[in-house]
Order: C-alpha cells, then structure tokens, then sequence
C-alpha cells in the first residue's frame, strides 16, 4: 500500500473510469456510436411536418390549461367508470388467482412440477404485452369491458405471482415450522405459517397493481377493449384537444389519488 | 390475540371479536364493490359471444397456424425501427431526466420550495399517461412515422428514470459530498466527483431496465401510427391475415425475450 502511495505521490489524479477494462470500454464507446450514426440515418424525420404541427401541439398545451369536461360529459363519465370497473374487477379475481399460482412457483413449499408449470405460466404472462393480448381477446370475445378485464387479470397474474413467490421464498422458515410442528396441516400452515408473514406486501403489491390496471384500462379502449380509451382515441381523432385534456387530466388526478392512498396503506400495514 | 372460553376449555382465535368484525366488515364491502363492478362488465357484454368464444378462438387458431415464414422478408426493416425507437428514446429520455432527477431530490435540488414540486410534477405526469396515449397525441402533432413513437417511448420514460434516478441520488452517501465540498469543490465539481460515482451503477441499471421496457412497449406503437412493427401488426390484422399477425406475435415474444435476457445479464455484471 505504502509503496503505491510512494509511488503515487506527486502525480496527478485522475478519476478512475466507470468500465474497468480499457478494451472493454473503447469497445462499448465505439460500438455506441455506431449504432448511433446507424440509427439516426435510418431514421428519416418530415421536419417540415414537424414544424406545421408545432402549433397543433401548441394549441394542446394551451388545451391543457383550459380543458373542457363538459360538452363530452356524459362520454367521460361512462368511459370512466367503466375503466374503474374494469381495473378494480380485474385486480380482484387477478389476485384470486395469483395466490394459488404464487404459491406454487415459490420453490421453497412445492413441488417441482408444480413450480415448472406456474413458473410457464408466470413467464407467458409477463411476455405477451397487455395490448397485444388485448387485440387478440377483443378478436375472440368481441369489443367491450369483457376483454379488458381478462386481459388485465392475466396481467395481474404474472405481476403478483412472480413477486408473491419471490416474497414466500425470502420468507422466516422459523415460523412455518413452527406451526407444522403442532401437527397442522398443507393449507393451516399456509393459513398460520405463510399467510401472516407475506400478507403486508401483498396488500402492498395489489395496491399498487390497481394502480397499474388503471393506467393501462386507459389505453386498452384503443383496441377496442373498453374503457376511456375509446372515448380519448376519438377525442384526438376529432381533434377535440380540450375534451382529451380533460380527460388526461381525469386520468392524472385519479393516478395521483390511487398512489396517495396506496403510499397510506402501505404505511399502515407495514 | 384472543382467547375465548368454550365448555370450559380455552380457545385460540386469532382476532378477537372487535377486530374479526372489522375484517369481516371489510370484506362485505370488498365483495359488493367487485359484485357491483362485475355487473357493470356483465351489462355490457355480449354474452352470446362470450359462449362462441371457444369456437371463434378454434377458428383464428387455425387459420393463424402455419405462421407465413416468407413474410420476415418484411419485417426486418420494422424490427429495425422498433430497436431504434426503444433505444434512442431511452437515450433521449436519460438526457432529460438526469436534470429532472438532480432537482427533484431533496439534497440537490435547488429549492425544496418551488423546483421540487415542478419536476416532481413532470415526474407524475409522465409516469401516469402510457405511452400508447403518447403515441396517439404526437401522431396528430408531428405526424405519424418512427419519429413521433421516439417522442412518445422518450416522453413516458422521464418520469420512470427521473423517480427511480432521484431516489438513488436521495440514498447517497452524504460523507463523499462533503469531503469533496471540503476541498474547495464548487457545485458542479461536487456533483461530478462526489455524487455522480455514486449514481452511476444505479443510472446503468436503470437505463437497461427501462430499454428493456421500452422495447416492448415500442412493439405496439405502431397500432396508433408511430412506426415500428406494430404497423405490420395493425396491417395484418386489418386485412385479417392471420398468418402474418401469427409471424408477428412470435416475433415480438422473442424479441421480448432476448431484451429481458440482455437486460437481466448487464444488471447482473453492474451489481
């Protein structure tokens, strides 16, 4: 150390690089600027299309500080509620059914088949993007609230699942033990052992997940699977900018409550 | 914990009476909301096709298997775009929210009184509109192509990188910043020798975890317009090509697959 130090004395620092590996990092720099140039040349931008429509996004901002809620009223109101629907139902059968799936992708209680095949299911539904999923329950059940909630709820799943498992798989096996040694059985040890340990963050997480399933009911109206999507795609498409300010605003406010009161619930339970 | 006499032996419940009214209370008024909900939904359903559904589904299955290999032809150009949006809107993102970030942590913002709740602001902003809404508002502003689905992936991640960036900066290490205030460091020294190394695995974790993000999101931009493979996909399924929309879907699970792979290994050589 001293001999470093000596040999340091006297010369300039320099501040030590955030890649280690010289190589490693000229490679990455290179690399990035590569895919830079390459990337910026295929992209062709209209700017003169760009620049017209300045003013239309002009004309949105000043939308935004003077919105209209009333002369669509009625609109956003149903497509409101039916979005609240939509995320609160989903939310609840999405964690009716997460939990048993939860519990069987946490290696620590079950068995491997069973964590193989909730694992799958976990990875399916964390892959397949929610409008995606959407447009094609929309193809099979028709357009309406239906194929929103299943889409959210599968959603749901592979959102609460996989951190419902990880939870139980970082959980005191002390206690669960404990109740298992009294002679209780698979579903009084989940009760008495389980449960109470991963409960608050499950509260937490479903919270938070219902939070999730209202942002995205707002957009899955665009594909035609209900909510106030549908109302906002034709507010642009009619280029009503204050009625879809209103509506942006609707969805902010009520985004900001819902993360409020989740920040208050989970102080509680925790 | 409650213990209640039962013939004369005790009994163990895990609530006393109080507190098994008060779960009990709030599960009839959990179980109305969802029934009420539920009837909602159910109103407006048709059930008659909910009960077709299966054969419907059979149907598109069908139709929609073998998926048209010949197509990829067309599809790399989009895959290209898709990649593109997702990266340069992560960068782009990144360069705005690294000032957010800074004046919306407690312990460099400028002014707790007046900056603060502006950039929190934009943070809550851009967090709470998807980016599909995004799409759609810039498609009638600047037109549609890849450049408006660049905006949108840009405009969303803001206030994602911004909230997970300031809450890195919130949990740095204080005695760094102020050895290097000692030296005689002005601000923005102290900001680039006593606080950037701190946030910088916490900024590159971030980033990929966003790009990985971003590039599913950017997978179905093009359904309102903004470019990438979702005009494919839009285009298909207008045209009812199943075939096609099959090729597509495949694709799209693995390029979602191969961006969480990417991501989860660069998080793991960071941390």
């Amino acid at each position: 150390m001293s001999a470093t130090l000596d040999t340091r004395l006297g010369q300039p620092w320099k501040k030590p690089p955030f890649v280690k590996s010289a190589a490693l990092r000229w490679t990455m720099i290179i690399g990035a600027l590569l895919y830079l140039v390459l990337a910026l040349n295929s992209i062709d931008v209209n700017w003169s299309r760009v620049y017209r429509g300045l003013d239309r996004g002009w004309e949105f901002v000043i939308a935004f500080v003077n919105p209209d809620f009333s002369s669509r009223a009625n609109d956003i109101k149903v497509g409101l509620t039916e979005s609240v629907v939509m995320a609160l139902a989903s939310t609840v059968v999405g964690i009716a059914i997460s939990i048993p799936i939860g519990l069987g992708a946490a290696r620590n209680i079950s068995v491997l088949p069973v964590y193989l095949v909730c694992r799958s299911v976990i990875a399916l539904s964390r892959a397949l993007n929610e409008i995606v999923v959407a447009i094609l329950l929309v193809a099979i059940f028709g357009f309406g609230p239906l194929a929103g909630f299943i889409t959210l709820s599968f959603a749901t799943i592979g959102f609460l699942s996989k951190l419902l498992a990880e939870e139980i798989e970082d959980m005191d096996r002390v206690q669960a033990e404990a109740v298992r040694a009294t002679g209780a059985s698979w579903l009084q040890r989940y009760v008495y052992g389980i449960h109470p340990q991963v409960i608050p963050r499950l509260i937490g997480l479903s919270i938070y997940r219902l939070d999730i399933n209202f942002r995205e009911s707002a957009v899955l109206g665009i594909v035609g699977a209900g909510g106030i999507g549908a109302t906002l795609n034709t507010a642009f498409d009619r280029y009503e900018f204050d009625t879809a300010a209103a509506i942006l605003l609707v969805i902010i406010a009520i985004v900001m409550v819902l993360e409020y009161l989740s920040g208050i619930i989970r102080a509680r339970v925790q | 914990m409650a213990i209640s006499t039962k013939n004369g032996t005790k009994v163990w419940q895990r609530r006393d009476r109080n507190g098994q009214l008060k779960v009990w209370a709030m599960w009839l008024v959990g179980t109305a909301i969802f029934m009420w909900s539920w009837q909602q939904i159910s109103d407006a359903t048709t059930w008659a096709f909910f009960w077709d559904a299966p054969r419907i589904a059979a149907d598109i299955g069908g139709r929609a298997m073998p998926p048209r290999w010949g197509y990829m032809d067309k599809l790399w150009a989009p895959l290209w775009d898709t990649l593109n949006i997702a990266t340069l809107g992560t960068v782009l993102a990144l360069m705005m929210a690294v000032p957010v970030a800074f004046l919306a942590a407690r312990n460099t913002t400028p002014s707790a009184m007046f900056i603060r709740p502006i950039a929190l602001l934009i943070i809550v902003s851009s967090r709470s509109i998807n980016s599909l809404i995004w799409a759609l508002l810039l498609v009638k502003i600047i037109g549609p192509g890849i450049f408006a689905g660049l905006i949108a992936i840009a405009i969303r991640s803001i206030g994602f990188c911004a909230k997970l960036l300031y809450e890195a900066i919130e949990e740095i290490d204080e005695s760094q910043v102020e050895a290097i205030a000692a030296t005689g460091a002005g601000r923005w020294q102290v900001m680039a020798y006593g606080i950037l190394p701190q946030i910088m695995p916490a900024f590159a974790g971030i980033s990929v975890f966003r790009w990985d993000i971003n590039l599913r999101e950017s997978t179905v931009l093009g359904l309102v317009g903004a470019g990438g493979i979702g005009l494919q996909l839009q285009g298909s399924l207008n045209t009812l090509a199943w075939p096609q929309v099959s090729l597509i879907l495949i694709l799209i699970l693995l390029a979602v697959v191969v961006s969480e792979w990417v991501s989860a290994k660069v998080r793991g050589a960071i941390i």
